[in-house]
């Protein structure tokens, strides 16, 4: 008897406290909207996957301005709260996020992604929504293309491929040059065919032109064909994990000439993946942590004292400047609302950030000046500058 | 032309003896217990990484060393400890417990595996510091470089083979009895959780790592060549690579064939009810197994990891592919059978290698799969599977 008597009232004490639970829950979720105290802003990235350290620099960078400005007292007295889900670097994590970020979330506008295929997706998510999105870093053209509510903050990759070509025409006077590129990434394809079409057109031939998947581990047969084209210099528009590799296979097969690349290197894993082979090797970037430049020095002194004496790549600094255009967009914004906040954001001019001077253009995309870093030591090292206006105008 | 040829051929036979390592370890499970291992290419994985953590901590690397992490001894002694106290209580037994007890302990009979868990631990730690040990005491010698390397080798094996083991253990033996689709999603189960095991900051975190080189980037031979044709360059890491899976499948070869063990997995394999009543000890055949199949998974994960050092995280889609492409040469080879996997995993990379040499790297994948549809249509018990009739 005993037994039964204490089955049932464990049961509907059980009852009894879920009931609790539920009516106690009640205006949390009803609350749960939108607190007035605080600016929501979602953050969709690679924080695990093959491109793990482009999402955690980015929002290492963003956190860091978004603490800053609301260290200085916030936007118009209300804090901003940054709210980060994984994308683990595939496109369809990438949509499911930014929709739960504005349907669930209720976020007023959207950072991300670095990776071009993931930003397509997540900014196609975020136009059908009419919620801004500031991709920090995708340069691929189609990412901010026929949406008026995605921006972005770095430059785009006619001008990368178009750097390339220059430095490797001019700087590195290279007379021909192979690519190898990743053909699943449209950020690595774009790139190949911009550095493809500048090359040829400043004098310089291209002897072969490879492929390969994403993921793929052997390169020696694309590199066993760009070895018997004996080019000066070989471009590898794709991402530093593959970039790492292609290193050390090209120098297994003899061949020495330096490796060029996008910003797509740019992590501290690279020099850890390629170790000797990529010793020597050049890529663009957005900014080198050893620029002669104020705003560069006085943020990455701020960036080693919050994460461990880290140097900042490339992603962070530009997390970081979309924080910053994002957070004075806001203060100069109308009200919350998707569109007033768009048009604040399109109406950036001038704005002095780490990674240049940034002015959002009618395609609203940013124009800047790109670097070139080589290898040194395990460590990017700046070696030129290379400016927006003598980009050839586009057609 | 034959230089390339010659290339294209070496490369594949490179690739493939790794592929076949990993495929025996699908074969030799489906073999005995007739279902999919999934989690045993994590495993390959996992000795891939637990090499590179071995080498990073032996300070293989540019980095300087890396101290072991404390939960590794924390776990280990939690085992020990364990295993201590089951082996009391399995000494007690039930009779010296009062009856109002009895009921809420666990079954005595747990002391002796976990002692050899506990065991088999301590010496792969030891292992790992044995290698430490030679490399720090070697510092820039390349040949002992090498030989820490050899013993990292074997701490990986042995470390992948404990794993093995405590996952057939706890996930799969429960479900002896169970229908064998309960045992196929369990072992996704364990695969997606130690993918992502393997993520955890603590494990490994998910950034991509450059696995240290342990064997000097020496030319072996090379072969003809001229100023347009490039020679063909025998490396010294596809002879060890390829040689380390050679002799390993030599020894597993006659293990399963001309020892008593490898008798007494071969009747378990052909069917264990019977081979239980000739007294056949069926449950430390089918460990044994496991543990062998996890051993040549870490082995061909080291072979790898020196071959391509770029190393994804646990949970990359390189690694899901290799772990399909090694499933398929199980499959062509023939599922079960031993021979035949060694032969699928030779088959699947040369087809793959000269498909990307002679075509385009981007349609290799179409080959690979293109021979399993082939196999699958014309013979599907694979090239050297005999047809099994199915008992009822």
């Amino acid at each position: 008897m005993a037994s039964l008597w204490s089955r049932v009232t464990r049961r509907s004490a059980v009852g009894i406290g879920l009931a609790a639970l539920s009516v106690g829950l009640l205006p949390v979720i009803a609350g749960a909207g939108r607190p007035a105290d605080k600016i929501l802003v979602g953050h969709y990235a690679s924080m695990t996957g093959k491109e793990a350290t482009f999402g955690q620099s980015t929002d290492n960078g963003l956190r860091l301005a978004i603490d800053e400005i609301n260290a200085a007292g916030g936007i118009n007295g209300k804090k901003i709260e940054i709210i980060t889900y994984d994308t683990k670097g595939e496109s369809a994590e990438a949509g499911k996020a930014v929709t739960r970020l504005i349907t669930q979330d209720k976020v007023v506008a959207v950072i991300g992604e670095v990776a071009s295929g993931l930003s397509i997706a997540g900014g196609a998510v975020c136009q059908q929504y009419q919620v801004p999105m500031i991709s920090p870093s995708s340069t691929n053209p189609r990412v901010t293309m026929g949406r008026d509510f995605v921006f972005r903050v770095c430059f785009i990759d006619p001008f990368q491929g178009f750097v390339v070509a220059k430095f490797a025409r001019e700087n590195l006077k290279a007379a021909s040059a192979a690519i190898l590129y990743d053909q699943s990434a449209p950020y690595s394809k774009g790139l190949r065919d911009e550095f493809k079409k500048n090359f040829e057109k400043m004098g310089g031939k291209v002897v072969a032109d490879q492929a390969y998947n994403a993921g793929d581990q052997d390169f020696s047969a694309q590199l066993a064909t760009i070895r018997s084209g004996s080019p000066d210099v070989i471009f590898v528009p794709g991402y530093y994990t593959e970039a790492g590799n292609i290193a050390i296979q090209a120098r297994k097969l003899g061949i020495t000439v330096p490796l060029l690349g996008g910003d797509g290197w740019d992590s501290e894993q690279l020099a850890k993946i390629g170790g000797d082979a990529i010793e020597g090797c050049y890529y663009s970037n957005h900014y080198a942590p050893d620029q002669p430049s104020d705003e560069v020095k006085a943020f990455v002194e701020k960036y080693k004292k919050a994460f461990n004496g880290q140097t900042p790549d490339g992603l962070a600094a530009l997390g970081y400047d979309a924080g910053l255009i994002l957070a004075d967009a806001l203060k100069r914004s109308k009200s919350l609302s998707g569109k007033d906040l768009r048009d604040a954001i399109a109406a950036t001019q001038n704005f002095k950030a780490v990674t240049g001077t940034i002015g959002i253009d009618s395609n609203r995309n940013a124009t800047k000046a790109a670097v070139v870093v080589q290898m040194k030591g395990g460590k990017p090292q700046f070696v030129a500058k290379v400016e927006p206006e003598s980009q050839p105008a586009k057609k | 032309m034959l230089e390339k040829f010659l290339q294209t051929l070496m490369d594949g036979l490179a690739v493939g003896s790794l592929y076949a390592l990993i495929a025996l370890g699908y074969t030799m499970v489906y073999g005995i217990l007739k279902f999919i291992n999934f989690a045993h290419s994590d495993i390959f994985v996992l000795g891939a990484w637990l090499s590179y953590s071995m080498a990073i901590m032996a300070g293989l690397s540019m980095q300087s060393a890396v101290p072991v992490a404390p939960w590794i001894f924390a776990a280990l002694g939690a085992v020990t400890v364990l295993a201590a106290v089951m082996q009391a209580w399995d000494r007690a037994g039930y009779d010296r417990v009062p009856a109002a007890w009895r009921g809420r302990l666990p079954t005595p009979g747990l002391g002796g595996t976990l002692t050899i868990v506990s065991l088999w631990g301590w010496s792969s730690v030891g292992l790992a510091f044995a290698a430490r040990m030679i490399a720090t005491g070697a510092a820039e010698s390349s040949a002992w470089r090498t030989v820490a390397g050899g013993v990292i080798l074997l701490a990986a094996m042995s470390t992948c083979g404990l794993i093995g083991f405590c996952v057939e253990r706890t996930a799969y033996k429960p479900l002896r009895k169970a229908p064998r689709l309960n045992v196929l999603i369990t072992a996704i189960g364990v695969s997606l959780l130690l993918q992502n095991l393997g993520q955890l900051d603590w494990m490994f975190g998910t950034r991509p790592q450059g696995m240290p080189r342990l064997l000097p980037d020496v030319t072996l031979a090379q072969f003809a060549g001229s100023e347009t044709v490039p020679p063909v360059k025998l490396h010294l890491i596809d002879v060890v690579g390829a040689g380390t899976a050679v002799v390993l499948m030599v020894a597993l070869d006659i293990l399963v064939f001309r020892t008593k063990l490898g008798r007494a997995m071969r009747a378990v394999s052909y069917n264990d009810r019977n081979a239980a009543l000739m007294g056949i000890p069926v449950d430390k055949v089918i460990s044994f197994t496991f543990v062998l199949g996890a051993a040549l998974a870490a082995a061909a994960g080291f072979l790898y990891a020196q071959k391509y050092p770029g190393l994804g995280q646990t949970a990359s889609a390189t690694w899901v592919l290799l772990g399909l492409k090694a499933f398929i040469a199980a499959v062509v080879g023939g599922i079960g059978n031993i021979r035949g996997a060694m032969l699928g995993g030779l088959l699947i990379g040369s087809a793959e290698m000269f498909a990307r040499a002679y075509q385009s790297p981007s349609v290799a994948d179409i080959y690979v799969f293109g021979i399993l549809i082939v196999v699958l249509l014309f013979k599907p018990t694979g090239i050297l599977g005999t047809n099994a009739q199915e008992k009822v």
